[in-house]
């Protein structure tokens, strides 16, 4: 089945219920493949799906030449408030934002978990690059000196730091002369233009970097127990893949990752570009759109435990219907039994009426030797269902094509054979796995983001393509195959120069490469 | 209609944002900055108190105030808190006397929250009125200038403490001067023109319309049929609710422009409108038929919670309800479509009334 010098890509993804694994061979098909329910302790659980898919595979056939992992951690710690690092926040280009402080709209339970003290300093730029102030380094100095011993990460976010990243780059040097090799996060290299959603990602990007190394570090301890020494990498929210610098650096940018492994999971797994995914998990069913094998973006920033940013995420309907999700009379969820499907629900000798029950019921899935259960509720319950997957598919399609429906997911038969008035139904092989399958045959991304005057719009384009290439080959894309793979360009209005705003990236597959 | 209003606090905020967004007919710029700097204002300063042209003597001096840039910018440069104050001062200094009241240059969209904290900065009152009951882009489009008052002195701070005054020689010259000094402070400045009497803003002003966002947004936002709500608070004929199916959208010296299609779907199905919009809605047309054009008002809101879509955050397959509400009679008088009448916008339309396609 295999030659002897197979390339394999293990791909793990943790989710909230299942944690799944899976192998690809060089031409991206399924070589091994596991379901295995998320354990507390992530890097048992990590190892035990390695295991699992370790085994179905001869070492002697090939070698494994990268492990991909994604996981909710970040978005867990950020929406439950723990595990969070202490943060001092700093705001440069005092008078200019003074109306509004910096992490004004905070959730207070997250300030509290997270935020130390906030200052904003003189200093940054306009939008044509005048200088608002010299940057206030004494003010910064007693700032930084008060601090220590009481924080564990330094957020620096100046106006307009995007276009003009001098003050936060000369704020982390005062930084460090302060505070030591302090943990610091800087606004112009984790957002776009909007003051206050940068500093928000900002800010929790520095919270997290605990949750950055402890993903990092649960995903090297389980390659060691298995004796992997590939570099490992980390799924980011864009579709693609990150070193591990670059994800403990930049552990924000693992929130949304798990939809976009799941919409290009569905993409390998199916070999269609554009679809709608259906991924129905054990607490939800999450709807996305496939448009050229990758999915598609929410236009508007998105709001994380309670905290607006600017970074654009996968554009998902989640509906709060999964396989564990509770029928009571005619009430259909929202609670489930995710976690405990097989102890719960009756058709595992349980005493409780899921969504699952439903389906097995109407035979919509099949358990070898289980009996269907009867009730008069179900037929209801599935009808909810389809309405609610129904309306969700017609409120993302466009109008012009009639797209298919892929179903993934562990639940991903709750989606009947045929919804009316939508398009078919695909079913594909290993769909319960999509989201591993998904990390597995990510390319590594990088994104560079620039003003440019329209004047030297060209000459800068063409200088940010090979900037973002030469960070994507850094992380460890293979240099002869990574290629910008999208360009967004946005008018600047009402500047004494016409200028456009850039924001470039670049993709590529894995170099094989040793972990040193 | 309700009681009289005679404030706006922090507990109304939202409610009112959503009545401005709603009247600016997909521009006017984005709310959201503005509530949360209001928001701060009005925690800091307590509620603001709304006052009705009618209760003001004729001598009582207005102020319009306005933000003017561009919203890339205004997403990163939220304002210094102390440009309304450095305005009041010059403006009381030409003046020699107190002033009595803010007014909202425009009601849609941000122009519309901004004035209540400006209010609260100042301590003074905010009048119940603005100079479009709508969201217009540019400054000879206003009621004042419509009735023919003068635009007179113009204010403008910035947030970095610069403040002046400009004598432009005609509404023309304001908008260009006023946009040299505005790019000059980093495409972000507040000004204040048309500085009048009461006497002189009577008929020269669109009146309740702070009070009618506030409505709207107190009505819409507690309903159970948020859309039909709208529908009926505004006086808006249903022009269609569908699918979002097309958008074709470019930004042009700091305009968007283009246009969005709707495909209508339940009874609305086999029906579809196409919306022309540069920075706010202009014109809508079924098929090849115009329903309705500038200066009366179009707006998107989301076809189940009612929430006005901004044209630049409009996506494919967004289900929406497309509304027309008539515009103030002043903007249908010779002059009112002279300066903000289809031709004013480059159309080559002639102006019906949207009750004129009622038949």
């Amino acid at each position: 089945m295999c030659n002897a010098n197979a390339r394999w890509r293990i791909g793990i993804d943790v989710g909230g219920t299942n944690t799944d694994g899976v192998i690809l061979d060089d031409d991206d098909r399924l070589v091994a493949w596991t379901k295995t329910p998320t354990t507390v302790d992530l890097v048992f659980g990590i190892a035990t799906a390695l295991r699992q898919v370790l085994a179905q595979i001869d070492m002697r056939d090939g070698v494994i030449a990268s492990v991909v992992l994604g996981t909710t951690q970040a978005t867990n710690a950020v929406v439950e408030r723990r595990a969070l690092d202490r943060v001092g926040m700093v705001r440069i280009g005092a008078p200019v934002s003074d109306a509004v402080p910096p992490l004004a709209a905070w959730p207070d339970d997250l300030s509290h978990a997270a935020i130390v003290a906030s200052t904003t300093v003189a200093g940054g730029c306009l939008i044509d690059g005048n200088r608002i102030a010299q940057l206030d380094r004494d003010a910064l100095k007693r700032y930084f000196g008060g601090l220590a011993g009481t924080v564990d990460a330094i957020a620096l976010s100046g106006v307009f730091s995007p276009m003009y990243p001098d003050d936060e780059l000369a704020a982390a040097d005062i930084a460090r002369q302060a505070l030591g090799d302090i943990r610091i996060s800087m606004g112009h290299q984790i957002g776009q233009l909007g003051l206050l959603e940068r500093e928000n990602a900002t800010a929790l990007n520095a919270a997290l970097g605990r949750v950055g190394h402890l993903i990092v570090d649960g995903l090297l301890s389980a390659m060691d127990e298995l004796g992997l020494t590939v570099p490992p990498f980390i799924a980011q929210n864009d579709g693609t893949i990150m070193d591990a610098a670059t994800a403990m650096a930049f552990p924000i940018l693992t929130i949304g990752s798990g939809p976009s492994n799941s919409l290009r999971g569905a993409a390998l797994l199916s070999g269609v570009d554009d679809a709608i995914i259906a991924d129905v998990g054990g607490t939800t069913t999450d709807l996305g759109v496939l448009t050229d094998s990758f999915g598609r973006e929410s236009t508007s920033g998105s709001a994380i435990g309670g905290v607006s940013t600017n970074f654009r995420m996968p554009d998902i309907i989640s509906l709060p219907y999964g396989g564990g999700t509770v029928i009571r009379g005619d009430r259909v969820g929202p609670d489930s039994v995710g976690h405990q499907l097989r102890e719960c629900a009756l058709v595992f000798g349980g005493d409780i009426a899921t969504l699952t029950d439903a389906a097995v019921s109407h035979n919509r899935m099949s358990l070898p030797g289980v009996r269907p259960p009867a009730a008069a509720e179900f037929h209801r319950a599935l009808e909810e269902f389809d309405e609610a997957v129904t309306d969700a598919v017609a409120a993302l399609a466009v109008h012009k094509r009639r797209l298919p429906i892929i179903a993934v997911g562990g639940g991903n038969t709750l989606i009947p054979e045929h919804l009316p008035g939508l398009g078919e139904v695909l079913r594909v092989a290993h769909a319960d796995v999509a989201n591993a399958a998904g990390a597995a045959s990510a390319m590594i991304g990088a994104t560079v983001e620039t003003v440019a005057p329209m004047s030297r719009r060209a000459a800068v384009l063409d200088d940010a393509k090979n900037r973002a290439v030469a960070k994507a080959v850094a992380a460890g894309a293979h240099p002869d195959h990574t290629h910008p793979v999208a360009v967004v360009e946005t008018a600047l209005g009402y500047v004494s120069e016409p200028a456009v705003r850039l924001k470039i990236k670049a993709a590529g597959p894995i170099a094989q490469r040793v972990r040193v | 209609m309700s009681a009289t209003l005679t404030s706006i606090g922090l507990a109304d905020l939202d409610d009112y944002a959503f009545g401005c967004a709603a009247f600016g007919t997909g521009g006017g710029g984005g709310v959201a900055p503005s509530v949360i700097a209001t928001s701060a204002a009005l925690r800091g300063y307590g509620a603001v108190d709304v006052v009705r042209l009618e209760d003001l003597d004729d001598d009582a001096l207005i102020v319009p105030l306005s933000s003017i840039g561009a919203p890339t910018v205004s997403a990163e440069m939220l304002g210094s808190g102390a440009e309304s104050v450095r305005i009041r001062d010059l403006v009381e200094q030409r003046a020699g006397r107190k002033i009595d009241a803010v007014m909202a240059s425009e009601i849609g969209g941000a122009n519309g929250v901004d004035p209540v904290r400006w209010a609260a900065e100042l301590g003074v009152a905010l009048l119940d009125a603005d100079g479009m009951g709508r969201a217009f882009p540019e400054l000879p489009m206003v009621s004042m200038n419509v009735a023919m008052v003068p635009p007179g002195a113009i204010t403008v701070a910035d947030a970095l403490g610069n403040v002046g005054v400009l004598e432009p020689i005609n509404p023309d010259w304001a908008e260009r001067w006023t946009r040299a000094v505005c790019v000059a402070s980093g495409s972000s400045a507040v000004m204040a023109d048309y500085v009048m009497t009461a006497g002189q803003a009577r008929g020269a002003v669109i009146e309740r319309t702070v009070s009618g966002a506030l409505e709207l947004g107190r009505r819409v936002r507690r309903a159970d049929d948020p859309v039909a709500e709208l529908v009926d608070v505004l006086g808006a004929d249903r022009v269609i609710t569908g699918k979002v199916s097309d958008i074709q959208r470019t930004t042009l010296d700091g305009f968007v422009r283009g246009t969005i299609t709707v495909l209508g779907l339940g009874s609305d199905a086999g029906r579809e409108v196409t919306i022309t919009v540069q920075n706010e809605c202009l014109v809508v047309r079924d098929g090849a038929t115009v329903v309705a054009t500038v200066p009366d008002l179009i707006g998107l809101f989301d076809a189940t919670h009612g929430e006005p879509v901004p044209i630049e955050s409009v996506t494919f397959g967004q289900r929406v309800a497309v509304l027309a509400w008539p515009c103030d009679p002043l903007w249908r008088t010779e002059r009112g479509l002279q300066i903000a009448g289809p031709a004013a916008f480059g159309l080559d339309l002639d102006y019906r009334p949207l009750e004129a396609s009622h038949v």
